[in-house]
């Protein structure tokens, strides 16, 4: 039995040490937001954040993470899809499939936390996650939108 | 999405839906079957107006949509056609997938429901708009009648009909069920609406399927669960061609949870498990003795000079020809000659194959990201052993599809794995691994072009040999005409198709020597258009070199006979500064085509380093697709057009070890990422007449732009692709 703390509840989870965390938040946990794209740390689909940074969670041991790390998925970036970065996303409509945007916006939002105002520079270094459909001129749009609002808003 | 009951009502719109799409009639065996059904008569509620829309009490409508959406945006274009001649409230307006085997039972009322080819709108625009005015006519006839008036009489605004004169106002919500009623009009006796004067369709509304992809509830295929569950991870022979010879199960059946492993039809093994971490484990500890067959001595190095001798191989289909290319070859002033190649690639999607499946000895029911809904619900019942009446295919967003969701193996093994298990629903995944390993991949091809040059430097004289690989050699080869497959010739075909060559050249010869390896074809996004961009397009460049002129000149003296492809050329030439100078160190390059029945074309400003690294700075990109359902979901295309586009430009190339494929995950098989991603001006540019696609024409000419401007900042020809192979150091 492992303690995880995911999205602000702690949850009791029975599987294999060797998990990978994206299965185990996948499967165990039942949070399907967060994708498998490539299960060695390639993508970015499967990316959630451990007390703030963002992991691949495809590459990570479940007995990796302790039960007072804080891990936090898309499912969790906010209530009601408030954050503003998924308000930008709405705005510039920035999915096409969607398949690989839970990961863009947990990387994003990683980004925003540490840097609130991001160069084009900064967010292209960043944010190296993979979209096949080919987003990443509106991720980038959408990443300086979410930091103008926030900054005006203080 | 829900999937919808049959209904009594069937649809008056058979006759226009037939007359719309060419399909591939791959894995359709059952259309025959459909003859002669009659649907059950089961009242729909929500009423159905008709086949294409339905009005709940509170007015939401629900529009049907039967191609697929993959993220390339035809689920709103669709929708916003159909609101256009409904004329009902774009914010009331919800949608949801027939299914297949729905489509089936009324006599493919929803017509084609393959998505590929770029075909989504433009081939089914006429009859769902048919079938947004024909609702409409019925909602207005009930409240009409209801009335004791004329229908002539009433007007509709968004949803609310009107009648001035006694100053009476209803909603579609409370004339649906007595519109349902009411005969459908005669197709004939429907006027569609002039595209100038569109309120809903034209314009850049948002997608209606965002919000679910910004916080995770947006189920893909991957993510479906089902009660009671279980998982499948599956191992294909990686040697295509090859079998299972024998497997030993005892080590996968001592791993925790695994319930079942399977050998999948001759060649694939699978282990069943209560999680796919656990079915992916538990497939890691079966011993598997393969019978590789004699695939497995074919090397890359053989493949390549298997092509290469068609090249010059006297027996070829001809695909496109004017003049005496021979005859004025040999009086040429001047040649030019080079050869291209293109490589074997993966389509990548970001979401692995994947399918749900039930079976058992009565019923067989699947849920599947498809492409084309009849084709898999055909997989599905011919692994299952069932008629296509007893089997259902529901219908899942996809995670990507760029032609390889198509192409139904993914179901047929899902299928084969729940016979083995029935009454027990078990979702199969592929890993990335077995994805990359099983593509069906773009074709492989090289192509050998000759000009021939009069003293001024006029193009007299063009041969495009293209030796290499057909996908419908691969895949339907009863769809070849006399051995010869037209789809090769994409975007060098002769005129009035949607692949034209638009070069006006005198004597002109192509020709294609197909030569086939065994490794499997597919529709790969942008298709045979993608290669033959490169080649005529950067060839086009290398001969107005030789000829001394400029290249945007060059190219304008052959359009003369292709003014709609000129406009686009003259459209990204003049937003992207051909001629002006370039900020230091930036080059540009030209490229523009026609395909999927739209012209497309981009200049490209590159600078490349001493070292060789390549920066692309800036696409400018036109479109013209006749009439823009959605302009920034076409800008939208555009812009992933190219970061598909230059990922298989600079890196994607799938290569044979073996008899398999050696690239097997994202750390040997790249894809362009962020930092390399140029910005992208996108002008649509719709020319009105014509409805052409958008989801992959822009594809063609983001590499001979982006090579074509290498060229012009380093003076190195990249004529092998990808990019990578050649040594840019200047
Ligand atoms: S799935 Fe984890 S990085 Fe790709
Ligand atoms: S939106 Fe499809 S992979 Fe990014």
């Amino acid at each position: 039995m492992t303690k995880l703390h995911v999205n602000g509840r702690v949850h009791d989870v029975q599987v294999d040490p060797d998990t990978p965390l994206l299965w185990v938040i996948r499967e165990q946990l039942g949070m399907t937001g967060t994708k498998y794209g490539c299960g060695i740390a390639q993508c970015g689909a499967c990316t959630v954040q451990i007390d703030g940074q963002a992991v691949r969670s495809c590459a990570l041991p479940v007995s990796a993470v302790t039960p007072t790390q804080k891990i936090t998925t898309i499912e969790g970036l906010s209530a009601n899809s408030a954050h503003p970065l998924q308000q930008a996303w709405v705005a510039l409509d920035v999915p096409q499939c969607g398949y690989c945007q839970s990961g863009m916006l947990m990387a994003a939002a990683t980004l925003l936390a540490s840097n609130p105002k991001p160069t084009e520079a900064e967010i292209r270094e960043n944010i190296t996650n993979i979209c096949r459909c080919g987003t990443y001129n509106r991720v980038i749009a959408g990443i300086k939108r979410a930091a103008d609002a926030t900054a005006r808003r203080g | 999405m829900t999937h919808i009951s049959p209904s009594s009502r069937r649809g008056f719109l058979k006759a226009s839906a037939a007359l719309g799409a060419f399909t591939l009639a791959i894995q359709a065996p059952f259309i025959e079957e459909a003859a002669g059904q009659t649907a059950p008569a089961a009242a729909a509620i929500p009423p159905e107006v008709n086949a294409w829309v339905v009005v709940k009490a509170d007015d939401t409508v629900v529009i049907r949509i039967a191609r697929s959406e993959m993220g390339q945006g035809t689920l709103t274009g669709l929708a916003q056609l159909v609101a256009e001649e409904l004329d009902c409230d774009w914010a009331k307006v919800t949608t949801e997938y027939p299914t297949p085997t729905d489509n089936l039972r009324r006599n493919r009322v929803w017509g084609d429901m393959s998505t590929g080819g770029s075909r989504g709108i433009r081939a089914s625009h006429d009859y769902v708009r048919r079938g947004g005015a024909a609702a409409k006519i019925m909602l207005v006839q009930a409240a009409a009648e209801a009335w004791k008036v004329p229908a002539a009489e009433l007007t509709v605004n968004k949803g609310t009909i009107s009648h001035a004169k006694t100053n009476r106002r209803t909603t579609y919500g409370k004339v649906a069920v007595a519109a349902a009623a009411i005969t459908p009009p005669a197709a004939a006796s429907i006027t569609l609406k002039d595209p100038k004067d569109w309120k809903i369709a034209g314009k850049p509304l948002p997608r209606l399927d965002t919000r679910d992809k910004v916080n995770g509830k947006q189920v893909y295929g991957a993510d479906l669960k089902l009660p009671g569950m279980l998982n499948a991870a599956i191992k294909d022979c990686p040697v295509f061609g090859g079998k299972v010879r024998s497997f030993n199960a005892a080590a996968a059946m001592a791993k925790p949870g695994v319930k079942k492993v399977v050998q999948v039809g001759e060649s694939a093994i699978a282990v069943v498990a209560d999680t796919w971490w656990q079915a992916k484990t538990g497939l890691d500890a079966v011993e598997i003795l393969w019978d590789e067959g004699p695939n497995a001595r074919i090397q890359q190095a053989d493949i390549d000079a298997m092509v290469a001798e068609g090249l010059t191989a006297t027996q070829a289909f001809i695909g496109n020809k004017a003049g005496d290319m021979a005859g004025a070859m040999a009086k040429a002033a001047s040649k030019v000659e080079a050869t291209y190649s293109f490589p074997f690639q993966n389509h990548a999607t970001m979401e692995p194959m994947n399918a749900t499946a039930v079976w058992t000895a009565e019923k067989c029911e699947v849920w599947c990201p498809t492409q084309n809904g009849d084709a898999a619900l055909a997989a599905a019942a011919a692994a299952s052993g069932h008629r296509a009446q007893q089997c259902e295919v529901h219908k899942i967003h996809l995670g990507g599809g760029f032609g390889r969701r198509g192409w139904h193996d993914y179901v047929t093994q899902a299928v084969q794995i729940a016979k083995q298990m029935p009454g027990v629903p078990v979702k199969l995944l592929w890993s990335r691994e077995e994805d990359m390993l099983h593509g069906r991949f773009h074709p492989i091809t090289q192509c050998k072009l000759t000009a021939g040059l009069d003293a001024d430097g006029k193009l007299e004289a063009l041969h495009i040999r293209i030796s290499g690989q057909s996908i419908v050699a691969g895949i339907a080869p009863n769809l070849l005409e006399n051995g010869l497959d037209s789809r090769v010739f994409q975007g060098l075909a002769q005129g009035g198709n949607e692949f034209t060559f638009g070069y006006g050249v005198p004597n002109l010869l192509v020709d294609h020597a197909m030569r086939n390896p065994h490794v499997p074809p597919g529709f790969w996004r942008g298709v045979n258009l993608n290669q033959n961009a490169v080649y005529i397009e950067c060839f086009i460049d290398e001969v107005a070199r030789a000829a001394g002129k400029d290249a945007l000149e060059f190219r304008r003296a052959l359009l003369a006979g292709a003014p709609k492809q000129l406009a686009v050329l003259n459209a990204v030439a003049d937003k992207g500064g051909w001629g002006k100078p370039a900020p230091a160190g930036h080059h540009r390059g030209l490229a523009a085509i026609m395909g999927y029945g739209s012209y497309v074309a981009a200049c490209a400003e590159v600078s490349v380093s001493r070292a060789g690294e390549v920066k692309v700075h800036k696409i400018t990109a036109a479109t013209d697709p006749g009439h823009a359902v959605n302009p920034q979901q076409i800008a939208a295309q555009v812009e992933g057009s190219f970061v598909y586009g230059l990922g298989a430009a600079f890196y994607q190339e799938c290569t044979v070890k073996d008899g398999r494929m050696e690239q097997e995950n994202f750390d040997t098989y790249q894809a362009l990422r962020m930092d390399e991603m140029p910005a992208v001006e996108s002008i649509v540019m719709p020319s009105g007449g014509f409805w052409g696609g958008v989801g992959e024409p822009t594809i063609a000419v983001a590499a001979p732009a982006v090579l074509n401007a290498i060229f012009a900042a380093t003076g190195k020809r990249v004529r092998r692709l990808p990019l990578r192979h050649t040594d840019l150091k200047h």
